[in-house]
């Protein structure tokens, strides 16, 4: 099987995010990188999947970004994966879920897939957006926020589970499909010294519009619907308010008024 | 001269400090407070291929060169000094015959830890036989095709868990270093037994072990150089593991330094953060410029060590340097704790302890004096 995993890079979860004093972004300086957490589920299952062939299927893992994102392609080869599409050009900066979606897209169709994975959401915008989005470019089914994946013996089809509110869904799914990765599917494996060592020697296919058969005016900001005004920082949390020497009846009195005009609540 | 890590060394680093975050350090309070053995963590370690990184590549290892285990034994040591010390002295017990041994050899002991999680040791310290490493009295008498051991080691990392050690004994205690030999000794030889477990202060997760040999034989092959090399052995051995004590150090250093300046925002006397106080203030900046003093020492001998370059000296200022900083960061840290930081509570005083043993083992903090002491008037001759 062609299996794809799609991931993208995102600032460190850890990351202190400041936004620019313009609005116009964050400050990227400093800012560590790493593969977006759900994005590793996709990973994992994905070379499970492949060690569960143990056939001649291969792992493919296609990134959009710019140059930096190769750091995180790196870390899913050496997690196990065998190859990898990294998408990089100048003129996808500022592209909202579909323009980025439509070059994934036919970065995969190009390559050739039998099931596609990716993460749930990214952590940085959590829009959710282009996983769904590339699933329906390339016109095959979608499950989303899968928590568990079994491939049928004839490998035609899947059996993904979701879960609901006290239950859980089972659904059957054709193949090919995308799924999206919940927490919970797998336990991401480390990348491993060994791995890392042999990352350095896989095929990364590095690919720029041209390749793909796009103009520049069909993607990144251009080819965008939804544009990013502006970036504020949070609010500062305001300290809390304490009702302090007043009768307990007063006190509750004003603390309900307190609920109801100032803050809202009820 | 270029003082970047390359992607490689950084990628090593981010999964390094990965697993000991998520894996070790949740763990590690545990470990200190009841002195079992964290096998299943260090076999985790060994499945990410953390563990025995300078077996070269053409005997299936990883090959890594002395900065990069550097990289990797800082993240390791941030995680949990104690057990870092097992999983290291696995290349320690190693080094003797990757540094000493035929062709033959290497493939015979050192590549089975390639293949299988395993552990070895390395037995030099004796109950009366420390520093003074000429006056052991654990023998070996030539009997046939064998060598038989008799004597006692203690001290011993991985004494009690270990498959395979790596021993120093004399032909005759008269002839002071030129009658030591190293020998690879199987732990299952008959005659060798581990005696009773250390209750450290200190690097508890770390088994420690007396390592007992009586008449144990083992085939003369085993021997490792020439009979009287094995001083050499010995000293060629540290020369080279001694930078990864400085990295050791530097890891539990930081640690202690990264709990110092989250404490020191977080907590508030006078109507203030304590970080605003320059008392604070200084014990912080001199954490920090120690610690990286510290690194780049332990870098650079690593480095000459990897360039081939004779680094005794070099390798003894990083270790003497950066565990005796980790002694002041530790202690520093526990006095910005204050009350907090002598209590069990919290995690600065474990650290403080782990420290302690960094100056006293792999070459104490005087001996390594005595070695840049003998090689600056050396020089200057």
């Amino acid at each position: 099987m062609k299996i794809v995993v799609i991931i993208k890079q995102v600032p460190d979860t850890e990351t202190k995010i400041k936004v620019k004093a313009d609005g116009s972004g964050i400050e990227t300086d400093g800012i560590k990188y790493v593969v977006s957490p759900y994005d590793e589920f996709a990973i994992e299952e994905g070379l499970r999947l492949k060690e569960k062939l143990a056939d001649d299927s291969t792992v493919t893992v296609v990134s959009v970004g710019p140059e930096r994102t190769i750091e995180s392609i790196r870390t899913a080869l050496a997690m196990g994966a065998d190859d990898a599409i990294h998408v990089n050009d100048p003129a996808l900066e500022g592209g909202d879920s579909l323009a980025t979606a439509r070059v994934m897209a036919k970065a995969i169709k190009d390559h050739g897939f039998d099931i596609v994975f990716a993460g749930k959401q990214a952590i940085d915008l959590d829009q959710a957006q282009v996983g769904p989005a590339v699933a329906e470019l390339l016109d095959i089914p979608q499950v989303n926020v899968v928590a568990k994946f079994e491939l049928a013996a004839d490998k035609t089809k899947a059996t993904v589970s979701r879960r609901i509110e006290g239950a859980d869904e089972l659904i059957e799914v054709s193949l090919p499909a995308l799924l999206t990765c919940e927490k919970g599917l797998n336990e991401p494996r480390y990348a491993s010294l060994p791995g890392i060592m042999k990352a350095k020697k896989k095929p990364v296919k590095q690919v720029d519009l041209a390749a793909l058969g796009f103009n520049a005016s069909e993607v990144g900001a251009a080819g965008s619907h939804v544009k990013i005004l502006k970036w504020l920082p949070l609010p500062e949390r305001q300290a809390g308010k304490i009702l302090k020497g007043m009768e307990t009846q007063a006190a509750v009195k004003e603390l309900v008024r307190l609920l109801r005009e100032e803050a809202k609540v009820i | 001269m270029d003082f970047r890590l390359t992607d490689e060394q950084l990628a090593l680093q981010q999964t390094v400090r990965k697993f000991a975050q998520t894996e070790m350090v949740p763990q590690a309070a545990h470990y200190d407070q009841t002195g079992e053995f964290p096998r299943s963590i260090i076999e985790s370690a060994w499945k990410v291929g953390l563990l025995n990184e300078s077996i070269p590549a053409e005997y299936g290892g990883l090959g890594l060169d002395g900065v990069s285990a550097c990289v990797l034994t800082e993240e390791l040591a941030a995680g949990c000094a104690g057990m870092t010390t097992s999983m290291m002295v696995n290349t320690l017990g190693q080094t003797p015959i990757l540094v000493s041994g035929t062709k033959e050899q290497i493939e015979k002991w050192i590549v089975p830890f390639t293949k299988e999680f395993r552990f070895s040791s390395f037995c030099l310290t004796e109950p009366s036989s420390g520093s003074d490493v000429a006056n052991m009295s654990t023998t070996a008498k030539k009997v046939g095709d064998k060598y038989v051991l008799n004597g006692r080691k203690c001290f011993i990392t991985n004494g009690g868990v270990a498959d395979l050690f790596s021993v120093f004994a004399t032909l005759d205690p008269v002839k002071g270093h030129r009658g030591i030999c190293a020998f690879i000794v199987p732990a299952d030889t008959p005659g060798v037994s581990a005696g009773k477990k250390e209750d450290k202060m200190g690097q508890r997760a770390s088994n420690t072990t007396d390592v007992i040999f009586e008449d144990a034989a083992i085939p003369a092959e085993n021997l490792l150089g020439r009979e009287g090399e094995g001083f050499k052995i010995a000293m060629k051995t540290l020369d080279r593991t001694r930078p990864a004590i400085g990295a050791l150090a530097v890891g539990l250093a930081r640690s202690a330094y990264e709990h110092s300046v989250r404490y020191a925002r977080e907590r508030h006397a006078f109507g203030m953060p304590i970080a605003m106080f320059q008392a604070i203030q200084f014990m912080i900046a001199d954490m920090a410029k120690d610690i990286e003093a510290a690194r780049l020492l332990t870098y650079q001998a690593a480095w000459m060590i990897d360039q081939g370059m004779n680094a005794s000296k070099y390798s003894a200022f990083a270790k003497c340097f950066a565990t005796d900083a980790a002694m002041r960061v530790t202690t520093d840290a526990v006095q910005i704790f204050g009350g907090y930081g002598y209590s069990k509570e919290y995690p600065v005083e474990k650290l403080m302890r782990d420290a302690k043993l960094l100056q006293i083992y792999e070459g104490t903090n005087q001996i390594q004096r005595m070695v840049i002491a003998r090689e600056v008037f050396k020089e200057s001759q």
